[in-house]
């Protein structure tokens, strides 16, 4: 095996220093009982070249790669600059633990501190942490933060228009600190949450999450559910899950967020069929010492010079143990180093530009779908980059149709919401060309017949 | 033998603020005509807030990051004995696979039928992960080892749940465990019940039935425990711990030292988290993104989170769901990318070789434990596997583990896990793991020599340690008092 | 032998409680303060809570480790002390004078009297230190 140095000549000699004279005896503290003496059922070992051959003809398999598509729904295609993954591959980085030797981690303390710092300034917060798992475990543990400071309170307030799995996950996770979840619905009209169900929002709720553009693709109006929020002195959360819409959306910091969470994986990181993407996690002043995870501070060193170190750590599992404000132990480092190298690259012009041209597209489609085909859009509040598209025959069947035209054309909404089943969720960003806007237009059309 | 020792060459840089200089840019997008496209979104949902990112141009960016990334060690310098950490050589075909673009540009929501590749990706590692580890079925969704504690100890809660047994509130943990285990734990409301460690390392069973009742839900252990040392009563424990009607979560951390020689579901394990990020090689990434993996045995199937993938008659693959699930605990399905890359490791040490992996990485640790043992204390004399823990006792001049730590800086290596396990005053926890070979190893074992000398006879030159690094100790009281998380980008700087 | 203030009781997690007019005063001692390390974050109750004796409403915190304050007296607390938000430093240097920590109007007077007098305390430490 080319990762296994050692020799037979080696073993014999670590052997006779250590004083046994077989490997095996090495394994005597194990019962015999319990001591495998057949090999596991797993494939033959493969060379490199079989490997190759192996992954090209599994890769195949994915033919939905290939295809043009139109999905969002939690995970966003965008272009990443090519110098991304290339330093991603410095293997000083990738290849690196958790930064918990200062002195010989500079690189990743540095990287992740500026990290923090372009997303806090994203979010217009005054803190992040040094990355989550994912967008869905950051509201859920922004969603338990809020617990222990509002101990008091019973009840968490969600808006429905939130991703159902972040929905979920929250769910999960405060299965045993709050007494009910409470959703807030969405006006059917406008896609957004109705302001007439803000007033379930009262004295005894920790905390009110809200997700912004919304899972039907629609911008909520923070200001309002931020005041009623504030009005009854509960935490702020809202929670972004495609954060390059943040170059031209109002930020959680201008909404008054106590708590802002949100997705790293749009910025400049692939899809990865799910993971790993970057949980971002930001909060106000005031509630820095609360957060979870890892947190990099600059400091001094002992000769004075600038340097960085992981701080606050008498917050953590490995100090704090059971009374820790999370268990979290590894983050998602490597990919909070892509957001970074992402949000640097492109500056405030470039996260501008594509923000704009992914309105650019979303409107463009939008209208030559009402024009030109039987098709409706959903919701009239406004949208960012995806929006819900009404079909004329059931979603699901108009995407297979669509399929066959070679085009994903977005997520059926029953797969979450079984009554919203002429509903489809379809999302574009700037890597779609107008000619592919313009074929999911002619598509649409000769499945669903032209406008009324 | 001569350890490799350090010498700097290294160019300052800067905040990447610093280079920030308006006007430039390290994107390159279509031109098109923008105007009047932000009159979609109404005013009062803009952003008025300003955006302080840097303008710089890609070779400005190329450069900030090439030139940090040189002030880290990492494994592919050199040795990175991290106990409990298993930092391991990290393959580059690996890296290469899990890049193929119809995985890594693959939509999570894509119908499954155009995703069958990845599908099966996850389904096989569903089943290997099971037959290496000995149980029923495994759960791939967790991003981490401690979000697997999370999910098992969540199992375990959903079990009890729902058979009424709602009397148990507590649970069992020793007090050489992780501290993510306890964390882990009250996470589900349970009471976390500290077990002592008895003379050698190693849980009493006389303690431990004196802490089972009827109001146990589960003892959490490590197996090799933080110690390295086999639990070699893990029979007993596990049957005692059943028979009080409680359930036993194997901490997987240390499961390198196991493969393919023994498997923790034959030992009465009833749930256990595998570290793909330690014991299956796919890199640790400054911090993240990990992978652990949940495998049960039958009786728990149901509690596992959504979803999973199962195969159809007609031999494809679709994901599916328990409605006696603990919930979802996660977007999507898993790190993806790091399970890929665990199943290519796999996949090229297969049946054949797998056990190879436990067998150097027990034989390198205690050839260290062997070469070293008369020059630094070993903190208990039980036999070890896969790691062996050493502390500061009997240093002269006040030399402490943290001093040895940094010392081992300036000889080239990184230094080991110090200060864990808690039970071990001025631990120093080596793991050399399989991927090293003896030349490196007596190269440590040298520099760890030294130390010992030079502590005697030279105390200045360990105590100030590092001396040859770009930036010496730092101020970590400073860091705490006084906490600056960002670098004020902005001219007023209202954070 | 370690000299602790006449005018305070101790208690085993090594507060001091301090009896003023109608309020008590809880710090910790030099020994927990010496022991503990550089503190850099004290997490005080606020004004008005509710504190039952054994309740932990006051976290002390280095750069290593995490100290719960064992509330020593049941009440209400009445005051605290804000300065420590900016000079948490001041819990090791001045642990009976600047560096207390909060006050609580008791109910229970047998609390009180049930701590440790300074000769108790001094001999309690003596038998930690052996």
């Amino acid at each position: 095996m080319r990762y296994l140095p050692i020799t037979p000549e080696d073993r014999k000699a670590m052997l006779d220093k250590i004083g046994v004279a077989s490997v095996e005896e090495l394994f005597n503290s194990i019962p015999a009982d319990v001591k495998l003496t057949k090999k596991l059922n797993l494939p033959d070992a493969m060379s490199e070249p079989e490997l190759r051959r192996y992954f090209a003809a599994l890769a195949k398999e994915n033919s939905g790669s290939e295809m043009l598509t139109f999905l969002g729904a939690g995970a966003y295609r965008h272009t990443s600059p090519a110098h991304i993954d290339q330093l991603l591959l410095r293997s000083e980085f990738y290849t690196a633990y958790t930064p918990y030797q200062p002195e010989v981690s500079q690189g990743t303390l540095q990287s992740i501190f500026e990290f923090q710092t372009m997303v806090a300034d994203l979010f217009d917060m005054h803190a992040s942490n040094a990355s989550m798992y994912d967008g869905a475990t950051a509201a859920a543990e922004a969603a338990l933060m809020a617990t222990k400071i509002k101990k008091k309170r019973d009840k968490l307030v969600i808006a429905s228009s939130m991703h159902p799995q972040y929905i979920e996950t929250i769910r999960t996770y405060t299965a045993h600190f709050v007494k009910e979840i409470v959703l807030l619905e969405i006006d059917p009209k406008t896609g957004m949450t109705s302001t007439d169900e803000l007033a379930k929002i009262d004295e005894q709720t920790i905390a009110v999450m809200f997700q912004y553009p919304n899972f039907f693709g629609v911008i909520e109006d923070g200001k309002a559910i931020s005041e009623k929020t504030k009005e009854m002195k509960a935490l702020l959360i809202p929670v972004v899950i495609e954060t390059t819409a943040l170059a031209i959306l109002q930020a959680p910091g201008e909404l008054g967020a106590d708590i802002a969470v949100g997705e790293g994986q749009p910025l400049g990181i692939p899809v990865n069929f799910g993971g790993p993407g970057v949980g971002l996690f930001t909060a106000s002043e005031k509630l820095v010492r609360k957060m979870p995870g890892r947190l990099i501070g600059e400091t001094k060193d002992k000769n004075g010079n600038d340097c960085f170190v992981l701080t606050l750590a008498a917050r953590e599992q490995h100090i704090k143990r059971e009374k820790a404000t999370s268990n979290i132990c590894s983050n998602q480092g490597l990919m909070a180093l892509a957001a970074g190298i992402y949000l640097a690259s492109m500056g405030p012009k470039g996260l501008e530009k594509v923000a704009l041209m992914n309105v650019r597209r979303a409107e463009k489609l939008k209208k030559m779908l009402v024009e030109q085909t039987n098709c409706e859009i959903a919701f009239s509040g406004p949208t960012y980059n995806e929006f819900s598209l009404m079909t004329p025959i059931k979603a699901s069947e108009f995407a297979k149709k669509m399929e066959e035209k070679g085009i994903v054309a977005g997520l059926p909404i029953d797969k979450y919401y079984p009554a919203l089943d002429n509903t489809l969720l379809v999302t574009v960003s700037e890597l779609h060309t107008d000619e592919e806007l313009e074929n999911f237009v002619s598509a649409t059309k000769e499945i669903t017949g032209g406008a009324k | 033998m001569k350890y490799p020792g350090i010498t700097d060459l290294k160019m300052a840089e800067g905040l990447i603020f610093e280079r920030s200089h308006a006007g430039r840019q390290a994107y390159s997008l279509p031109e098109e005509n923008l105007e009047g496209v932000l009159d979609a979104i109404p005013a009062n949902m803009r952003r008025t807030a300003v955006l302080p990112l840097p303008e710089v141009s890609e070779g400005d960016v190329v450069r900030h990051y090439t030139i940090l990334s040189t002030y880290n060690f990492s494994i592919d310098h050199g040795f990175y004995p991290l106990g409990s950490c298993t930092m391991k050589y990290n393959p580059k075909i690996n890296e290469e696979i899990a890049r193929i673009s119809s995985f890594s540009q693959l939509h999570p929501e894509m119908p499954t039928h155009l995703s069958q590749g990845a599908l099966k990706v996850m389904y096989d590692m569903q089943n290997m992960l099971s037959e290496i580890g000995g149980f029923a079925a495994t759960t791939l969704n967790p991003a981490a080892g401690a979000h697997g504690e999370y999910v098992g100890i969540g199992v375990i809660r959903k079990y009890f749940d729902e058979k009424g047994d709602t009397k148990r509130t507590k649970v069992i943990i020793p007090d050489s465990a992780h501290g993510t285990n306890p964390a882990s734990t009250t996470l589900h409301g349970y009471d976390v019940i500290l077990l002592e460690s008895d003379e050698h390392g190693k849980i009493s069973l006389d303690t431990l039935r004196e802490k089972l009742d009827d109001t146990v839900a589960g003892i959490m252990l490590t197996n090799p425990n933080t110690l390295g040392v086999f639990e070699s009563d893990i029979l007993e424990i596990t049957k005692m711990v059943h028979e009080a009607g409680a359930l036993v979560y194997g901490d997987g951390a240390n499961m390198n030292a196991l493969l393919g020689k023994a498997r923790p579901g034959d030992m009465g394990i009833d749930v256990m988290h595998y570290n793909l990020h330690k014991t299956f090689s796919t890199p640790h990434g400054g911090g993240g993104p990990g992978s652990g993996p949940v495998g049960v045995v039958e009786k728990l199937i149901p509690y596992l989170p959504n979803p999973f993938v199962a195969k159809k008659d007609d031999d494809t693959f679709v994901f599916a769901a328990s409605d006696r699930s603990m919930g979802m605990v996660r977007s999507f399905y898993g790190n993806f990318a790091v399970i890929l890359r665990a199943y290519v490791y796999i996949l090229e040490y297969g049946n054949q070789h797998l056990k190879e992996i436990a067998e150097n990485a027990v034989l390198n640790a205690n050839y260290i434990k062997a070469a070293l043992k008369d020059t630094y204390h070993v903190a208990y004399e039980s036999d070890t596997l896969h790691e062996v823990v050493f502390n500061d006792q009997d240093m002269p001049n006040h030399v402490t583990t943290l001093d040895i730590a940094k010392a081992l800086i300036d000889r080239g290596f990184h230094p080991p896990t110090i200060y864990f396990p808690l039970i071990v005053h001025g631990a120093l926890m080596v793991e050399p793991t399989e991927t090293e070979s003896k030349e490196t190893m007596d190269a440590f074992i040298d520099a760890m020599k030294d130390i010992r000398k030079q502590a005697e006879v030279n105390p200045e030159n360990i105590l100030n340690a590092p001396l040859k690094t770009r930036v010496a100790r730092p101020d970590e009281t400073l860091a705490a008092r006084k906490p600056v998380l960002t670098h004020c980008t902005t001219d007023f700087c209202e954070r | 032998m370690t000299k602790f203030p006449e005018n305070l009781k101790y208690a085993k997690s090594h507060e001091w409680v301090q009896k003023l007019d109608d309020r008590f005063r809880v710090g910790v001692s030099t020994f927990a303060a010496g022991s503990m390390g550089d503190v850099t974050f004290v997490e005080l109750p606020e004004v008005e809570d509710d504190v039952d004796a054994e309740d932990s409403p006051c976290v002390i915190e280095t750069v290593k480790s995490s100290e719960d304050i064992i509330n020593p007296i049941t009440g209400t607390v009445a005051a605290i002390n804000g300065e420590l938000e900016d000079t948490p430093e001041t819990v090791n240097s001045d642990c009976y004078g600047d560096g207390w920590l909060y006050e609580v109007k008791g109910t229970d007077a047998s609390e009180y009297d049930a701590l440790m007098t300074p000769e108790e305390y001094t001999k309690y430490v003596a038998s930690l230190e052996d």
